[in-house]
């Protein structure tokens, strides 16, 4: 009997914190368990802070509520471009980064990190100050959002991908080299594909971060709405379900994306 | 087993030799740097400036009239007057909420790095995956889950925990809640990050040194995972200082954060009081960073 | 000097004021099976990574036949490495790691030559597999696949053997050896084992502290040391102080502490003035004092065993002579030779062929620590 209770208690002290860990877990995913079950709530009253009935209406009808899918529209279209050209360029800088001799490294090291230390509303409100100034008030928009979204995603690629690239192993482009492959071919063979993961998740980070924005984007957006605008447009006026509609369907699109690819990347390896 | 046994021949074979990578030399750099350097300068350093020169415009201008640049600084002793108290605020608010993520966040990513066996990659995805719903729908699935007719209050209401009357949406707990709720990922990447690259044998070595379980996490993993932790308490830590849509959708006015005030000023056109507000807030948030930098020792950020 | 031989002239390479490898000239003949063997940090890696071409020299040539390849870049150079560490891709298969070379040559019939190359290392059902499903040491003959198929004219092999338990490391030696000789590729074997470069190698070059010591056949090293490294490094030697006397054509007569030693004249590498007098302790018979011994033996007289440890083919005795020094002796146990017990009053005698001498001004521990470490 005692031995089974030690059993128990070694169990558990062995498995405490990952017991903990799915706790949190847990924690993170409530709020999305609520948004999916929202999204099949037919509210009975404009303001509502409860499931009432149960319908289909609201993926039926996504787009019922006025500039809803508008909105998601301009957020798709930011944030595809915001990553791709932030990706581009802040891959560019992690290689010069690391594998580059200049001068004033560290200084562009901390130039890289300011503006994710930097809280959203500083970064927002300056930018509005500078477009202000520059006399830009009135084209506030679609493009001014674009500027400020690789702005604030240039950063976060930067790290990340230096992140990788400073993990990989210089021997491996040598071991190419010594292996017949020319600047180009260690490249495209082994640089690149060693490091595309990091700037994969890089971009998914930045198209998640672009897509999310709102303290940034509401500074800057003129008449423009972006998705997390309509959101809090919509909070204040009384909330149409749709909203958890369209979180559910991010939500489930990239879960997808990221366990596709996981399962995919499992498949290909034999296992043992 | 054999996978450790491999490393461990890998691992020997490491020499200190030709593991620096690489550097060339030349313009290609810069070249490669110019771009992204440029958009950054334009795009941040520009308006951190002009932000700067914003907040000593005459407060008396507006959009229409334009500002007049006047060396008001006026500005800021006004804007710490009125706002001193959210100002305040925001700094309490941001640091519970940090330690917060801390204590559920350094477990998650402990837990992820070295217990969860085959499982490593499905956790990691769900620490992301909420990340897609967006911000704002969470935030405002808070509400639900915080409000009065809630799971949440009817079980401490019936727990005793909580009075007959108490709430819990529109508190100060509420709005902690919340900002801990969104940056918890920020804190646990970068944690998760570093702890993975602590070689598990270390943690063997120092066991087998008479370390304890609990001295050898004090003494190796935690110093070892501390730039993670430097850059996910920054990570995290600053992000929530400047929010307000914590504060906007879980709070009252009591609880209204710096974040709140700026964009209303900015909302109202007050753009001069803003921008004080802002530098503000920036400046004190960099002499806190330096000085935690400077204590955690940290050389690299992230 | 021959079709294609590696020839390293003056090459010299610094890491900011850190002299790694200093002014070193090498030959490797064509065809040769070359070990390079050293200390750990004496400069033997950063050597084959210039020959690479992985690093440049700082100052002197390198040239393979008649072409100077001191600045072509590695992936010019008739020259693959096993590199240390294997460094293979991780992103890629094991059938694709090992085809990569020859992706890049442009070679026809890639699959059926890697097939028969895995094969060749035993891994004939691994090539679908990523690295990190091999254990060690099987990734390291992959990363030996990986060079040799690409038929260099010469192969670098960078402790390749390292991380192999015993028996495949016999194996994997025996197969390296049988390999070398079929192609007759150059290789330029880099190794911390000094049998495995004793068996396997036709030509050694002992390298300590950024220079090549003594190079020449594994027998030429180990019975005419030219340092009191080599003497040490290769095997164990007792070093004596003396001092010569007297020459004739063939011979040197020496004095030690009054005791009167020969040594031939062709195993001396000092030849006047203080000199360290040396023997391989399996050279050393043990007598009883006052003994009579071989006419023309070298003999120093009472001394005292002060330590016997018997390690089965071999009784391995310490005995402190007069003036405190104890040298070691390697007694075979043939059951012919009498044993000794510590405490015992010996004389040490060996024939005056098997003695060399050494400079005095060289450090008569060099090359010891290895010993202690291993
Ligand atoms: N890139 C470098 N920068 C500075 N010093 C270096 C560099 N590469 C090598 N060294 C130094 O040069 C010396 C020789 O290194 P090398 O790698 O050639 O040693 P090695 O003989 O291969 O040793 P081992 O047997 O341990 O592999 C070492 O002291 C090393 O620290
Ligand atoms: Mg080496």
């Amino acid at each position: 009997m005692s031995t089974l209770a030690y059993r128990g208690r070694r169990w558990f002290s062995d498995h405490v914190v990952l017991i903990y860990a799915i706790l949190v877990l847990l924690y993170m995913f409530t709020p999305v368990f609520v948004v999916i079950l929202m999204s099949f709530n037919e509210p009975a009253a404009r303001q509502t802070y409860q499931f009432d009935a149960f319908t289909w209406n609201n993926w039926t009808n996504i787009c019922a509520p006025f500039q809803l899918c508008d909105s998601v529209a301009v957020s798709l279209k930011v944030g595809l471009l915001a990553t791709l050209v932030a990706t581009l360029l802040g891959t560019l800088m992690a290689f010069a980064m690391v594998r580059h001799r200049f001068r004033g490294r560290s200084a562009a090291n901390v130039f890289v990190f300011l503006p994710m230390a930097s809280p959203e509303i500083v970064l927002g409100s300056s930018l509005l100050a500078l477009f202000v100034n520059a006399g830009f008030a009135g084209v506030l928009g679609f493009w001014t959002i674009f500027l400020a979204h690789v702005m604030f995603c240039l950063s976060f690629v930067v790290v990340t991908v230096k992140a990788r690239l400073s993990g990989l192993d210089p021997r491996l482009e040598q071991a190419a080299m010594d292996l017949y492959a020319n600047e180009w071919q260690t490249f495209w063979r082994v640089t690149f594909p060693l490091v595309f993961p990091g700037i994969l998740s890089a971009a998914l980070l930045s198209f998640s971060l672009s897509f999310d924005d709102f303290i940034i984007t509401n500074l800057n957006s003129g008449q423009t709405v972006t998705f997390p605008m309509f959101v809090w447009g919509a909070a204040q006026r009384g909330i149409p379900p749709q909203i958890n509609v369209i979180g559910t369907i991010m939500f489930l699109v990239a879960l997808a994306l990221v366990l596709g690819g996981e399962l995919g990347r499992r498949r290909r390896q034999i296992v043992r | 087993m054999s996978v450790s046994a491999a490393h461990l021949g890998g691992g020997e074979q490491q020499q200190a030799a030709a593991v620096e990578p690489p550097q060339k030399r030349g313009v290609t750099g810069y070249i490669l740097l110019l771009p992204g350097a440029l958009w950054l300068t334009i795009f941040f350093l520009v308006p951190t400036i002009t932000l700067v020169s914003t907040s000593l415009y005459d407060p008396a201008g507006s959009v229409e009239t334009g500002y007049s640049m006047t060396w008001h600084w006026q500005n800021y002793v006004d804007g710490i007057r009125d706002y001193g108290v959210q100002f305040g605020r925001s700094l309490v608010y941001a640091l519970l909420a940090t330690v917060a993520c801390i204590l559920l966040g350094y477990p998650l990513a402990y837990a992820i790095a070295f217990k969860s066996g085959r499982w490593k990659n499905l956790m990691l995805v769900l620490v992301i995956a909420p990340f897609f719903t967006s911000f704002l729908v969470r935030t405002l699935s808070w509400q639900l889950l915080l409000g009065d007719n809630g799971f949440l209050v009817e079980t401490l209401k019936t727990l005793q925990l909580l009075g007959p009357d108490g709430h819990l949406l529109a508190t100060p707990f509420a709005v902690v809640t919340g900002l801990t709720y969104n940056f918890l990922p920020f804190m646990v990447l970068p944690l998760y990050a570093s702890l993975e690259k602590i070689d598990p044998r270390l943690v063997e070595a120092g066991h087998d040194l008479y370390a304890s379980p609990f001295t050898a996490f004090r003494k190796i993993t935690l110093p070892l995972s501390m730039p993670g932790l430097v850059a996910g308490t920054l990570l995290t830590f600053i992000p929530a200082a400047g929010d307000y849509i914590n504060a906007e959708l879980l709070g009252t006015p009591t609880t209204r954060m710096i974040g709140n005030e700026i964009q209303d000023l900015f909302g109202a056109g007050a753009y001069p009081v803003a921008a004080a507000l802002s530098v503000t807030l920036m400046a004190v948030i960099v002499a806190m960073v330096f000085l935690y930098v400077r204590r955690a020792g940290t050389e690299e950020l992230v | 000097m021959a079709g294609s031989d590696l020839v390293l002239t003056g090459v010299t390479k610094r890491f900011g004021a850190f002299t790694a490898v200093d002014d070193l000239d090498l030959t490797v003949p064509q065809g040769s099976f070359f070990a390079l063997l050293g200390p750990s940090g004496c400069g033997k890696t950063t050597t084959l990574r210039m020959v690479a071409g992985l690093e440049e020299p700082t100052a002197g040539s390198i040239r393979l036949g008649a072409d100077d390849i001191t600045t072509l870049r590695p992936y010019r150079r008739p020259v693959n490495t096993v590199f240390q560490s294997y460094a293979l891709f991780p992103h890629l298969t094991i059938f694709e790691n090992v085809a990569f070379g020859l992706r890049r040559t442009g070679a026809k019939k890639v699959k059926p030559q890697v097939e028969e190359m895995l094969e060749l290392v035993e891994l004939g059902q691994y090539g679908g597999r990523k690295p990190t499903q091999l254990s060690g040491g099987q990734q390291q003959r992959v990363a030996l696949a990986r060079a040799l198929i690409n038929r260099p004219q010469v192969l670098l092999l960078d402790e390749p053997l390292g991380a192999l338990d015993l028996k495949l490391r016999r194996q994997m030696q025996i197969e390296l050896k049988r390999i070398q000789t079929d192609v007759g590729i150059t290789f330029v074997h880099v190794t911390h084992d000094q049998e495995e470069a004793m068996t396997m190698a036709d030509t050694i070059a002992v390298m300590n502290s950024g220079v090549i010591e003594q190079m020449g056949s594994p027998a030429e090293l180990y019975e005419h040391p030219s340092t009191t490294f080599v003497s040490n490094f290769l095997g164990q030697s007792n070093l004596v102080a003396a001092t010569v006397v007297e020459k004739d054509e063939d011979h040197l007569l020496l004095d030690v502490e009054g005791s009167r030693l020969v040594a031939p004249l062709a195993r001396a590498a000092a030849l006047t003035g203080r000199v360290w007098v040396g023997v391989r302790p399996e050279k050393v018979f043990l007598a009883h004092t006052g003994s009579e011994t071989d006419d023309g033996s070298n003999v120093l007289r009472g001394a005292v065993v002060t330590d016997v440890s018997f390690v089965g083919v071999s009784t391995q005795y310490l005995a402190r002579l007069p003036w405190g020094q104890e040298l070691m002796v390697f007694e075979q146990n043939t059951g012919a030779r009498l044993s000794f017990r510590t405490g015992d009053q010996v004389d040490l005698h060996w024939m005056p062929a098997h003695t060399f001498l050494l400079d005095a001004a060289q450090d008569a521990t060099a090359g010891v620590e290895r010993e202690v470490a291993e």
